[in-house]
């Protein structure tokens, strides 16, 4: 299945989730937070959020700033 | 000076030093600069993960080792202030501080909507609409802005926790350019004032507490120093002498000389 995740088109395996699609991606689940297609997906969803076809995801973390 | 606290919304801190966490050569840099600087608030951006470096990046090891990002952290702690550096529009602000609040780290926020990527001033009619919608979602907005008192009258009147008026452009360690205005803004305002941004050296730091100001907010100052250890030392330490001296109330200035010494019982 194909998405672009932080504006990066990318295949990823059918019939994930957003926490088994942060698996699947090596990311600590709680660092990273979670925008599909413009809408935030709750900490609390994502073992049920499903991850569709040409979804546009959004994996934020905190950086260095002032 | 214990009873001196800084109240902003329900957050009370003793350090009246907010600093950034950007600029550092390495994060054991970062880490020893912010404990030399006793500060208790610590700003930090948010970024998009980079896919080709799936590990948790190190400041993030950081964080959650001192910060409020894990709640089983034991004794001091710093409390994450997530800005919105970068962003240019109130609905990317607010995007942005939406995000940071999924991640547990936006009891405080830092609002700042710019307006020119080479000033770095912010975009006053963007900040006040972000400020507006932020204060209606329950978060403790802190905002950057220009050292403009209607600016910040209005920031106020919207419900905002603090105002952070600028010395001079972010990262340009140029100094309190208009003491003017913020001796203003401090009268007006009853909410904190917190200097953000354009502070240099520690004189600075002391220059706006004299003024009154509750607060300096900091990065390149320390981080861009030849000694940022040290830099940060000076800083808390600027910070403390400034405080006391505008609490203890500065002599009038005069004019002439006034002599120290009696002028009776001069040797004739």
């Amino acid at each position: 299945m194909n998405v672009v995740i932080n504006g990066q088109p990318l295949t990823i395996p059918d019939g994930l989730t957003v926490r088994s699609l942060l698996e699947h991606l090596e990311f600590t689940a709680g660092l990273v937070a979670v925008e599909i297609n413009r809408a935030i997906v709750p900490r609390a969803e994502h073992h049920a959020a499903a991850v569709r076809e040409d979804d546009a995801i959004e994996l934020v973390q905190l950086v260095g700033g002032g | 000076m214990s009873i001196d606290a800084l109240t902003i919304g329900s957050h009370t801190f003793s350090s009246r030093l907010f600093v950034g966490t950007g600029k550092y050569k390495s994060v054991e840099l970062t880490e020893a600069a912010i404990d030399a600087s006793g500060a208790e608030v610590v700003t930090v951006a948010l970024r998009r993960v980079d896919l080709n470096d799936r590990s948790p990046s190190s400041l993030m090891g950081l964080l959650l080792r001192r910060s409020s990002l894990s709640s089983e952290n034991a004794g001091r702690r710093w409390t994450i202030l997530p800005n919105t550096a970068g962003c240019y529009t109130a609905d990317d602000a607010v995007r942005t501080l939406r995000l940071a609040r999924e991640l547990g780290v936006a009891s405080i926020v830092k609002l700042e909507v710019i307006g020119d990527p080479k000033t770095l001033y912010p975009d006053n009619e963007q900040t006040l609409e972000a400020a507006r919608i932020l204060v209606k979602e329950g978060f403790t907005v802190l905002p950057y802005c220009i050292d403009d008192p209607i600016v910040c009258r209005k920031l106020e009147d919207l419900g905002c926790a603090a105002v952070m008026p600028l010395a001079a452009p972010i990262g340009s360690g140029l100094g309190i350019r208009n003491p003017h205005n913020l001796s203003i803004i401090l009268e007006y305002a009853k909410i904190p004032v917190i200097v953000d941004a354009g502070v240099g050296t520690a004189s600075d730091a002391a220059m706006a507490m004299e003024l009154g100001c509750h607060g300096v907010l900091m990065n390149t100052a320390i981080a861009e120093a030849g000694n940022p250890v040290l830099m940060a030392e000076a800083m808390r330490e600027g910070i403390s002498a400034g405080r006391k001296a505008f609490l203890a109330g500065r002599m009038p200035r005069r004019r002439y000389a006034n002599a120290s010494s009696p002028a009776a019982g001069l040797i004739e």
